[in-house]
């Protein structure tokens, strides 16, 4: 069972669930070798409706506590930009195709989508290119996500509070 | 939902049997996601009128944010607490991972509020160099 998922956080991605639910990213899916889609869809309006048939199985949620089980069992995850979704991912080693939203003001999450390719972690694409990237992507490319360093900026916290010299 | 995040992250780290060492306040947002300019102006000012009574009854040692622009108001009346010799707030901003190479518009008002500003992409330390790199935090 080859499984894709898709998240678009917290907030709504019409565009992005309308376009791989469309049957030319769904057929190229399927030729990958895929024959499961998950759709965390938040508070979006456009709801396809979940099917399970021999071949191809799609799933489709607003929201849950913790996306962790559905990323752990996703062969390749395709977000929105957001930080929290395309972290959570890297740190758990997915495969990533991230579809930047240009209908966003000043388009930020693009900052983030384009560093993280710079540095090999994942792919990004808008809605109209994401049908192409998943046909010619090659995962095998993609490098591991180094973990961040928390413990520097508690210790930077401490000292500023006057809690550690 | 961050409240239930956080409920559920103070539950696992708090020791069974003694009283919760957090509490949950809540204020308005400054601002929607894109909403109007002009109209931010007025939701900032309505969300000042929460924010700084609650900061002053709290009267904070410290406030850590990172934006978005719901923490401005917040910001302001803790500095404002300061100014008026009611309590010296120490105020650190991080700027989000998101920001690699501009800073939000939270983080360009804050750039000037705040005693730490604290970013995670070396661009923007070469920028701004009176801000604190430390790396990546996530």
């Amino acid at each position: 069972m080859k499984s894709a998922f898709v998240t678009v956080g917290t907030t709504s991605f019409d565009e992005l669930v309308a376009c791989v639910v469309a049957n030319d990213s769904l057929q190229i899916l399927k030729s990958l070798g895929y024959n499961r889609l998950v759709l965390q869809i938040g508070r979006g309006t456009v709801v396809p409706e979940s099917f399970s048939s021999d071949s191809f199985t799609l799933d489709v949620y607003r929201y849950k506590d913790s996306l962790k089980e559905d990323l752990q069992q996703a062969d390749l995850v395709i977000s929105h930009a957001g930080a929290g979704s395309c972290l959570e991912s890297l740190e758990k080693g997915k495969p990533l195709v991230v579809v930047v939203n240009e209908k966003l003001m000043n388009n930020h999450q693009f900052e983030l989508a384009k560093q993280l390719h710079k540095e090999g972690h994942l792919f990004y694409c808008t809605c109209s290119t994401l049908p192409g990237l998943l046909q010619s992507m090659d995962l095998s490319t993609l490098k591991c996500y180094p973990p961040g360093q928390p413990e520097k900026f508690s210790a930077f916290l401490d000292k500023v509070v006057g809690l550690q010299k | 939902m961050s409240a239930k995040k956080i409920e559920s992250f103070e539950h696992a780290r708090t020791k069974r049997d003694s009283p919760p060492e957090h509490c949950l306040h809540r204020i308005p947002r400054s601002r929607e996601v894109r909403q109007s300019w002009l109209s931010s102006v007025f939701t900032t000012l309505h969300s000042m009128w929460f924010s700084f009574p609650l900061v002053y009854h709290l009267k904070p040692d410290l406030v850590l944010c990172n934006g978005p622009g719901t923490c401005v108001p917040i910001c302001v009346s803790a500095l404002l607490l300061g100014i008026l010799g009611i309590k010296k707030v120490i105020i650190v901003y991080v700027e989000s991972i998101c920001r690699v190479e501009t800073l939000s518009l939270s983080g360009k008002i804050l750039f000037h509020l705040s005693d730490y500003f604290i970013v995670q992409w070396p661009a923007l330390k070469e920028k701004y160099p009176k801000s604190v790199y430390l790396g990546r935090i996530v």
